[in-house]
């Protein structure tokens, strides 16, 4: 076993090593190898992952000759690692395919450096492996996007990135202080934090794990993030890069921190998560976007998924493992049906703008007619994010949903009546998903053409069509099949809060307790084919085959004018008219939406307009503060700033002193 | 203490209490005043019955009595006369619901919750905390709807309702001496209320019966 | 033999509600009509519409999709499906190990959404409307079904609708004033997801008042046949839903005595009856309401679950 586990590590570090080296070969050699390199590294990923979980997923170390000067640096793998690892390379397979489709620009060297980076988190044995990795990741992001000359959204993304690196370190400095200096994860876990520093680790994990996640209120970047770079990297970003960063959560706040930590722990990240999870749903429904609808859609996955964190961090702290294996394993399979289908619906969208030349709602419709497959496809990732029986998404929530049925069993009136509020908040995000995944399908793919562009749309590419059918397959099977995923997050499970879904998982169903019925999504799926089978055997029997097609009614308006070839544009329903309930109840309350009418005097010619405007309640309290800051800190600024080398080396020497009492401090604890 | 004290009894003491906090609520949905009235005179009817069960369950004939002056007072001469005063007052008959419904709904279930909170020590002392809960979520209740709603006469219902949750707390507590000459006291004094809007005449002093205003012509005045 | 059984009650269920779906529907057109002083079509009447309707051919709009001509027949069968996983007249059918309350919401919520989808489909402004105010609707009326899977699952340690029911009947369920709560609530989603009075009006002409006939609107022949048996169906998985948690009495069970089964059968019809009467009675007595004061009814049944399962939770931990 430990033969396996040490040789599937040396072969993670080869295939990061190779990556990393891809990377920078491919910035000279031609850009295509950096996609086929990438595919082949990820598929090798997968299949090492893949044998190393079921092979029981054995913990094991590797000391590499690099880092700070006078150690080597540690690669470590154990359960946890290995999941996430397979989320990372299939969705690292499927962008690095759509990288083949796309073309080979300038920034095609920077996506096998971003695999690398990622996998090099997801394999870090120490401290300083992990903040490589994270800021590694960071930075390719960045380069990404700014390639691309979007630089407010790389810009914003570096400024949310580097404040969450200088928290993530902090709380691993807190960490290893704790451990005697030693920067490795096994001395960390050896000497866990107790008392204030455990709370500052748990403030600066959140910061900073959330902040590299989008987890509300540092999500504002994200979603530009997500809309502004390409198709296969947004669908890398939201499928796995967000992963990455909740698996630092995990391992910061699961394992390092080690398992004596308080129930109450759980509460923030329960707030957050569906706080998360409520806003990024409707922020999804609010979008015109189609990559902004499924950039929302991703910050409210990555809220679903906090929500499963926070109440296995307070069923730990309460002794009751059994609950925290479910919100755990909930979370896990929540995190690989979103990296799945996240990653489809970014390709999906990714196809439509190419085909249809547009991913403005305003602009699309009727793509069904002009891109069969690709529609198909969408349509099994929209299922999964309205969570919807037996898709991959409900699956995920179903345990999620399990778990918080559970929590009233931690005790505590505080917990209780948060859980039951998390419960209502939970189902309303799911609700809001359901809304969402509607009006992207209806608006975007059903009805009438909206542009002349989108009625010539063209179907994918055959490659692109491959990649959309094999996630949308791989996106069915985990829905069909939870159990089979459960057994592969079985290792960490047991690791993490030392009990497991086992003894509850199935092939067949998911249970919430042992001798419970629960969910199986193989019943479900064959009751529902039984139903339509009678259904049609029913109507079969006794109706006329056959339909014939007639000019559609149209609510009494007359027939469009000749120069309107797919009828009148007013009076279709599009996805501002779409979300208008919505955004006058929830928008109103949560984003300020605001509509204004202009209404034009009689006797104009102008069109009468109605316009929204809306804000993030969360950017708004982040960034104007810090607006409002800036033109002190360029008044402060100017006058520590003097010509002359006396004042430069006041400024190096401030600096030095500043970063000597921090070791200092730190020494102390 | 007579001797039904099943689990059923206790049951159905809390679905009647339950019955008029959500009332409570009810009252608070109200955007009309005669359905406003109409509601409280459903609470009044359900605390009748809430007070008659528990004479019933105590073997106390004072507390089913209790129930009948409920009934006959805040179930059905009270609400009679808010009918008639505002018909003949010619009171606005929406109700201002600034701030909006959901917003004070919510603010009402945290204070139930508060209620309960506040009621669970007393568990030590054996008293029935669910009765105890329910009845101080009422009052709370009726104090909120008092200062949420601007208009005197939602403000006067608030305050009957209240006064209902006094009825029902001092009903619920079983062997309270007095029980029925407390309840008759507190009808009394909604009796009074009431009265006191109508002989008063308010209106005749004022343009309009609105609570805000005279608080704005109090501050004018010092 | 039990499993034999448990395949023969799910037929025998099956059928039953196949039959009675329309029977339903006509009895509550029917008792509303009388209520409002009108002679009202026979009972028999939806069954009738059904019929005729199934033998025409549809007529399809000229850009509808396969989406569209699919629709009909995944909504009716996610309802069925929903429908065979409701207790009925017993407990213990061959689906009862797969009747979770949770997975009975996700069918019904894919019916819904494939339903949204045809309505958007035809790209008419009517369709688009029902679409878009069943999806806002819905996004209110979840959270508070989920809370009220939330106090029953707290009730009976599961939210398998079989092992609820079967402790609800037995009696040994907890406090009735958070299960009142939660039917207060249940009913208000039950009301919203049948698109009955005040939230919608499935009579109505004004295509502005519409919500759930906005999307049959496109629709004719077996195709419409097939969204008025979903909806027929629909009321009566509703109504069993209601009765199986909140009248839980004379369902029989596999160990129920001869009496017990034989007096089932009837009971069951006896409570679907009264529903309908009341739901008859509520829908001539309450004037239909704003769409947009929709979400506020919906909020405070939202709310009235948070209470229902907070009160029950700590009920129950002090207990």
């Amino acid at each position: 076993m430990a033969g396996v586990s040490a040789a599937v590590l040396t072969g993670f570090a080869v295939v990061v090593a190779a990556l990393l080296g891809l990377g920078a070969a491919s910035a000279v050699a031609p850009r295509r190898i950096a996609a086929l390199g990438s595919l082949g590294a990820c598929g090798v990923g997968f299949v090492l992952a893949l044998a190393y979980l079921l092979a029981g997923a054995a913990p094991a170390t590797l000391a590499v000759p690099l880092g700070l000067p006078g150690s080597w640096m540690t690669l470590a793998l154990d359960g946890l690692s290995g999941f996430f690892l397979l989320v990372l390379s299939a969705v690292g397979a499927a962008a690095a395919a759509a990288a083949l489709e796309a073309d080979a620009d300038a920034t095609a060297p920077f996506l096998p450096v971003l695999l690398g980076a990622m996998a090099l988190t997801l394999l870090a044995g120490d401290a300083f492996a992990l903040v490589l990795g994270l800021e590694l990741t960071s930075l390719a992001a960045g380069a990404l996007v700014l390639m691309r000359h979007n630089d407010s959204a790389a810009l914003l993304h570096i400024g949310v990135a580097l404040p969450g690196a200088a928290c993530l370190i902090a709380a691993l400095a807190l960490l290893a202080g704790g451990a005697g200096g030693d920067f490795r994860f096994a001395a960390i876990r050896a000497h866990p934090p107790e008392g204030w520093p455990a709370v500052f680790v748990l403030v600066l994990a959140l910061l900073g794990a959330g902040a590299k996640a989008g987890l509300v209120p540092l999500h504002g970047w994200l979603a530009r993030l997500l809309v502004a770079a390409p198709m296969h990297v947004s669908a890398l970003m939201s499928g796995a890069m967000t992963k990455v960063a909740l698996y630092v959560l995990v391992r910061l706040l699961f394992d390092l921190s080690g398992p004596a930590q308080p129930g109450w722990w759980g509460a923030p990240l329960l707030v957050l998560g569906a706080a998360g999870a409520v806003l990024g749903a409707l922020r999804a429904n609010m979008a015109d976007d189609i990559k902004a609808v499924l950039a929302g859609a991703t910050v409210g996955s990555v809220g679903l998924i906090v929500i499963g964190l926070g109440l296995a961090l307070a069923a730990r702290g309460a002794d009751l493992s059994t609950l925290a294996a479910l919100a755990l394993g909930g979370a896990m399979l929540t995190a690989l049906a979103h990296g799945l289908f996240g990653s489809l619906l970014f390709l999906g969208a990714g196809a439509v703008h190419q085909g249809a030349g547009s991913r403005s709602l305003v602009r699309l419709g009727g793509l069904i007619h002009r891109m069969p497959v690709t529609t198909a496809a969408v349509l099994v990732g929209a299922a999964s994010l309205a969570a919807l029986p037996p898709s991959a998404g409900f699956a995920g929530q179903w345990m999620l949903f399990q778990a918080v049925l559970g929590g009233p069993r931690i005790d505590g009136f505080g917990l209780q009546t948060l859980v039951c509020v998390v419960a209502g908040l939970l189902a309303l995000s799911a609700a809001l998903s359901a809304a969402a995944a509607v009006r992207l399908l209806g608006v975007a793919f059903l009805g009438r053409p909206r542009s002349p562009r989108a009625s010539a749309a063209e179907e994918a590419g055959q490659t692109m069509r491959t990649i959309l059918i094999a996630l949308a397959v791989a996106s069915g099977l985990v829905g069909l099949f939870p159990g089979g995923v459960l057994s592969l997050a079985e290792p960490a499970l047991r690791r993490l809060v030392s009990a497991g879904m086992a003894d509850r998982a199935g092939l067949l169903a998911v249970a919430p307790q042992a001798d419970l019925p629960g969910y199986s999504a193989l019943g479900i799926a064959l009751i529902l084919a039984l139903s339509a089978g009678l259904v049609v055997w029913l109507v079969r029997a006794r109706a006329v085959p056959g339909h014939r097609f007639g000019p559609v009614w149209d609510g009494g308006f007359g027939p469009p004018p000749a120069w309107l070839p797919f009828g009148d544009p007013l009076t279709q329903y599009g996805g501002a008219s779409f979300a208008q309930p919505l955004q006058r109840v929830l928008g109103a309350a949560l984003l300020r939406a605001r509509e204004t009418v202009d209404m034009p005097s009689p006797g104009e010619t102008r069109p009468a307009r109605i316009a929204v405007a809306m804000e993030d309640p969360a950017e708004r309290a982040l960034f104007g503060p810090l607006a409002a800051l800036r033109p002190r800190l360029v008044v402060l600024a100017d006058r520590c700033w003097l010509p002359g080398i006396r004042r430069t080396l006041a400024v190096v020497f401030a600096v030095l002193v500043f970063l000597l009492t921090v070791v200092a401090i730190v020494e102390q604890f | 203490m007579g001797g039904h004290h099943g689990a059923f009894s206790l049951d159905v003491a809390h679905l009647l209490g339950g019955a008029v906090l959500v009332l409570s609520f009810g009252l608070l949905y109200q955007r009309r005043l005669g359905g406003l009235i109409n509601a409280y005179a459903a609470q009044s009817c359900v605390l009748a019955a809430a007070a008659a069960w528990q004479g019933w369950v105590q073997s106390a004939p004072a507390l089913v009595v209790t129930g009948l002056i409920v009934l006959g007072g805040a179930g059905v001469a009270i609400p009679v006369a808010l009918h008639r005063i505002a018909g003949r007052l010619q009171f606005d008959r929406a109700v201002v619901t600034q701030p909006g419904i959901f917003p004070v709904m919510a603010a009402g279930v945290a204070l139930v919750l508060l209620a309960v909170l506040l009621a669970a020590p007393a568990a030590a002392q054996a008293l029935p905390r669910e009765d105890l809960a329910l009845a101080l979520a009422v009052v709370l209740l009726g104090q909120l709807m008092m200062i949420v709603r601007p208009a005197a006469p939602a403000q006067l219902v608030g305050f009957l309702s209240l006064l209902s949750g006094l009825i029902l707390g001092i009903v619920g507590v079983p062997g309270m001496r007095l029980a029925v000459e407390l309840a008759v006291a507190v009808l009394v004094l909604a009796g009074a209320a009431v009265a006191g809007v109508y002989l008063l005449r308010i209106r005749a002093r004022f343009e309009e019966v609105d609570a805000g205003r005279l608080e704005r012509l109090g501050g004018a005045a010092q | 033999m039990t499993t034999l059984l448990s395949l023969a009650l799910l037929a025998v269920h099956l059928a039953l509600l196949l039959t009675l779906a329309p029977v339903l529907a006509g009895i509550v057109r029917w008792t509303k009509s009388r209520l409002m002083g009108r002679v009202g079509a026979p009972v028999f009447q939806p069954w009738r519409d059904l019929q005729r309707l199934a033998r025409k051919q549809p007529v399809l709009a000229e850009n509808a999709s396969w989406l569209f001509r699919g629709a009909p027949t995944i909504a009716f069968a996610a309802t069925l499906a929903a429908a065979a996983l409701v207790p009925g007249f017993a407990l213990g059918m061959a689906t009862a190990p797969l009747a979770d309350l949770l997975a009975i919401a996700g069918l019904l919520a894919l019916a819904r959404c494939t339903l949204a989808l045809a309505g958007l489909d035809t790209g008419t402004a009517v369709g688009g409307l029902g679409a878009s105010r069943e999806m806002s609707f819905a996004a209110f009326a979840e959270p508070a079904m989920l809370l009220v899977i939330f106090t029953l699952a707290l009730l009976a340690g599961s939210t398998n609708l079989d092992a609820i029911a079967g402790a609800l009947r037995e009696g040994t369920a907890g406090p009735l004033f958070p299960l009142g709560l939660a039917l207060l609530a249940m009913l208000a989603v039950a009301i919203a997801g049948n698109g009955r009075a005040p939230i919608d009006n499935r009579a109505a002409l004004a295509e502005t008042g519409m919500v759930h006939a906005a999307l049959a609107l496109a629709y004719s022949g077996r195709h419409l046949a097939l969204i008025e048996a979903t909806a027929a169906l629909k009321l009566l998985l509703w109504l069993t839903l209601i009765a199986a948690i909140f009248l839980p009495f004379g369902t029989a069970t596999p160990e129920s005595g001869l009496l017990v089964w034989l007096l089932a059968l009837p009971v069951w019809g006896l409570k679907l009856g009264g529903l309908a009467m009341a739901l008859a009675l509520f829908e001539a007595g309450v004037a239909g309401m704003r769409v947009f004061r929709v979400p506020e009814l919906l909020g405070l049944a939202v709310l009235l679950g948070v209470l229902a399962a907070v009160l029950l939770a700590v009920w129950q931990g002090l207990a």
